[in-house]
């Protein structure tokens, strides 16, 4: 609290009033020009191998798991705007902000771990961290924390396709991961981005 | 039922536990953000459309059978190798890419090399990538995720053939 400048009386109003930093908000970028040129291409090689037939077989099963997955999403974005909203950002920067060292590493593995859901909540929630002050290092950490140490994959698929001796032995050997991963990408980060970028985070 | 039920349980369960803190700081605040969730909602959907269309797409000109030869009998470190290429290139869901993986287990493929393939699939399968991550994170952090994250499965792998088997 002490810390802030006098310009700064409320800080929960100055996070209303500029826009989130780490928030996806370009609905076209590089990535999805890239990514539907690979599926006209697919879409193509697929109809010149089984026809329209088999075009439309993938998408009338696609559009079905896209409606089956859309609730989903909706809860996932209403958890990232939640948090990111209940969050006090002066915390989350302390906590898991470039200077948080191993500690704020292992919240973010802690917290990737413990988080409910799939990706759909995974990725709106590390979202959320980055737009209020977690750093790359820690949100690398929960990310990687989720996929690789997180209960709900390992509870739902992994266990009962892979036999639970060897899940656990494999969550054993990644526990170090997380961590490892986080601080990597701390120590790139800064050579990458040095200081001028660090803040403003996004183009 | 069960899981994917449990999975919607906990899911709204947390919104409404996040709602319910946000409503008592106040309506203001719980209404925007009930605004800025649902407008990224809004933004992401196409995104999400793209992905789990067009990944259908992708999946289906990588037959399965590639990936499984990626995994094929190569041991020691250039099998590890193409078990992270393969994890990557892995089409579909968790259910095939864990299935392969006990093939290979079950067809006589190394430890440490499955270890490489599953830790390889959690952090990169393509199709998550796409779909999931690159919708809703900034693209530069996926990127930069994605490279630093490249060492593990190797590390998974080495720390494998150190401890045996499970």
């Amino acid at each position: 609290m002490s810390d802030l400048p006098p310009k700064a009386p409320a800080p929960a109003e100055d996070a209303e009033s500029e826009p989130r930093p780490g928030r996806v908000r370009k609905p076209i970028g590089w990535s999805t020009i890239i990514i539907a040129a690979l599926v006209a291409v697919s879409a193509t090689l697929v109809w010149r191998r089984d026809g329209s037939a088999g075009v439309l077989d993938i998408l009338t099963h696609d559009l079905s798991l896209f409606g089956g997955i859309l609730p989903r999403v909706l809860a996932g974005c209403l958890l990232g705007a939640f948090i990111s909203e209940i969050l006090p950002h002066e915390k989350v920067s302390r906590s898991l902000g470039p200077k948080s060292g191993l500690m704020g590493l292992l919240i973010g593995t802690a917290f990737g771990a413990i988080l409910p859901g799939g990706p759909f909540t995974a990725y709106p929630v590390a979202s959320a961290l980055l737009a209020v002050g977690a750093d790359f290092g820690a949100t690398i950490a929960m990310v990687v924390s989720w996929t690789l140490i997180g209960y709900g994959r390992a509870v739902a698929w992994e266990i009962p396709i892979m036999g639970t001796d060897f899940t656990l032995w494999r969550i054993a050997i990644s526990l170090p991961l997380p961590v490892l991963a986080g601080a990597l990408g701390r120590f790139v980060y800064v050579r990458l981005y040095p200081k001028p970028l660090a803040k403003g985070d996004e183009s | 039922m069960s899981a994917a039920l449990l999975i919607d349980i906990l899911l709204w369960g947390s919104v409404l536990g996040v709602g319910l803190i946000a409503f008592r700081r106040g309506p203001p605040v719980f209404k925007a953000s009930l605004r800025e969730g649902s407008m990224d909602f809004i933004n992401i959907v196409p995104r999400i459309a793209l992905g789990v269309i067009g990944s259908g797409y992708i999946a289906a000109i990588i037959p399965q059978e590639v990936i499984t030869g990626w995994l094929g009998p190569d041991s020691g470190w250039l099998g590890v190798a193409s078990a992270v290429v393969a994890g990557a290139a892995t089409p579909g869901g968790p259910v095939i890419g864990f299935s392969i993986g006990t093939v290979a287990l079950k067809s006589g493929g190394g430890v440490p090399q499955v270890v490489a393939y599953v830790v390889a699939w959690a952090l990169f399968a393509f199709q998550r990538v796409i779909l999931w991550e690159i919708p809703f994170m900034p693209a530069r952090f996926v990127w930069f995720r994605c490279a630093v994250s490249v060492p593990f499965p190797f590390v998974a792998a080495a720390i494998a053939m150190v401890i045996g088997k499970p």
